[in-house]
């Protein structure tokens, strides 16, 4: 579902990804791992189509994400960095927004909305500005705005940033709804969750892939368990250069 | 061809209806329609004497249109990009799938709306002309409609410089610079200065690029083509320049 093909990006000469290739099916859900300016965020923007890879590709469902920008641009669902929302706007008019853009129509639009405000639990909060919504409640409406047009593939940066234990249970048991019928990624920094998410972890490291592992196995590679095997993979470059 | 058209076309409705109630969600719309339409009514009634003339004419009123677009204008339109870069939600914008153009055109459209309500509302001016006395409203209509358009470009232009911009303050100053070198240039203080130095042509010349000149044919009641390819064609140019620096985002550099 989701293929990505020598993925690089350069900012002023600095490789910030360099040449990602990996493959993702239906029923995966990738924890995608690194350090803070590891390339997680501007890889996910690559293949959500916000950025402009300098060389490579990312197929969605087939669809080239340089070529065929928007045909590929309708199978992803992407919560960026921090969920940034429309703060004038209230949970429902934004959700409105988001399936005037995916083009639904009257009756699927209802039906959308009325399924992703309950899937996200966003219900009591529909018709307050989304300006005084809790940090937790923004994100849950940025995840529903992810999900309305039921995409194959999801790329959710930091999901669960800011929710309280309860709320990332919620999330964490919508994420696991989706998983057999959609490829997810997920960025996140909160290494204690991955085993309760994912089936699949790639660590990234200056941009480049050093690690591509089921959680279970990346956790037993090192006594200590993950954060080990994750400061281990993630600080080694950086061990080296110093 | 028809998947681009309809691409563009999803774009512009969700741009549009999202801008627009953007504008009144918050007190912006309805704060910058009252304060147009009080100062437009200050500078016709008190500094243009509107009554003391004596004449069933708007001419006073229109007089101040560009000068007073060329401060508004950008003001409303001063936060459609920026504002999007600011607070991240250009990333989201830019992840959905709609054209660029689509997203530029809404987003242009939501602004003239709120300026065309605000030049709607002027509306009773109008109708106090003709009780005053007979009014010549084809060369009224033909001027609130070249006025319309001209709210239009000094909104594209304002739009534009907005995505050059995290910044609306910025945004706003630039935009109101650009607006004044386009307004000032039809002045005749300005074409006279630079007639006596480069000659008569290249006065004429530099009126030509003036809001103000293709705006005055139409208070005379002539309804120029080339007045109206001048103001479809400077929205054209602006929306282009704008689809383009939004562009220029996705290379990183923006």
């Amino acid at each position: 579902m989701l293929d990505l093909d020598a993925l690089a990006k350069s900012f002023d000469g600095h490789k910030a990804v360099a040449g990602l290739t990996f493959t993702l099916q239906k029923g995966e859900v990738l924890g995608f791992l690194g350090q803070n300016g590891a390339g997680k965020s501007t890889t996910m923007r690559m293949i959500a189509g916000v950025l402009e890879p300098d060389t490579g590709d990312a197929r969605i469902t087939g669809l080239s994400i340089t070529e065929e920008r928007r045909e590929a641009q309708r199978q992803i669902g992407f919560l960026p960095e921090g969920a940034p929302l429309y703060r004038d706007m209230t949970p429902n008019t934004f959700l409105r927004f988001m399936a005037d853009a995916h083009g639904l129509n009257r009756a699927d639009r209802k039906n959308a909305i009325e399924r992703v405000i309950a899937d996200a639990r966003i219900g009591s909060v529909a018709t307050l500005p989304i300006s005084t919504l809790s940090k937790g409640y923004r994100r849950r409406v940025g995840l529903a705005g992810a999900i309305l047009h039921d995409p194959p593939v999801l790329l959710l940066d930091e999901p669960t940033d800011g929710l309280d234990p309860i709320q990332k249970r919620a999330v964490r048991a919508l994420i696991a709804r989706m998983a057999p019928e959609k490829a997810i990624v997920i960025s996140t920094h909160t290494l204690e969750e991955v085993p309760a998410m994912c089936t699949r972890v790639i660590v990234i490291d200056h941009g480049s892939i050093v690690a591509d592992d089921t959680p279970e196995h990346l956790a037993k590679s090192r006594p200590g368990g993950l954060e080990e095997a994750f400061m281990r993979l993630a600080g080694e470059r950086d061990e080296a250069t110093t | 061809m028809i998947a681009r058209l309809d691409s563009t076309m999803t774009g512009i409705k969700a741009a549009w209806r999202r801008e627009l109630s953007a504008y009144f969600a918050t007190p912006l719309a309805y704060v910058f329609i009252a304060i147009f339409l009080i100062v437009l009514g200050i500078f016709t009634w008190e500094l243009s004497r509107f009554f003391d003339t004596g004449a069933a004419d708007l001419g006073p009123f229109f007089y101040w249109h560009p000068w007073l677009y060329m401060l508004f204008m950008p003001a409303l339109a001063m936060r459609l990009w920026a504002d999007e870069s600011g607070a991240g939600t250009s990333e989201l914008l830019l992840s959905l799938p709609i054209s660029l153009p689509g997203l530029v055109i809404g987003k242009l459209l939501a602004a003239w709306t709120v300026a065309g309500l605000a030049l709607a509302l002027t509306l009773p001016w109008w109708i106090t002309v003709n009780i005053l006395g007979p009014a010549d409203n084809a060369a009224i209509a033909l001027s609130y409609f070249v006025s319309f358009l001209m709210a239009g470009g000094y909104l594209a232009i304002g739009a534009a410089v907005s995505a050059l911009t995290r910044s609306s303050v910025l945004a706003f100053v630039i935009g109101v610079v650009v607006a004044f070198l386009l307004t000032a240039a039809g002045w005749p203080f300005v074409t006279g200065a630079v007639t006596s130095v480069l000659g008569a042509g290249a006065g004429d010349a530099i009126a030509q690029f003036s809001f103000v000149t293709h705006f005055e044919t139409a208070q005379r009641g002539v309804l120029e083509l080339r007045g109206l390819v001048f103001f479809l064609g400077f929205i054209a140019l602006c929306a282009a320049l704008n689809t383009l620096f939004v562009s220029h985002k996705r290379s990183g550099s923006g």
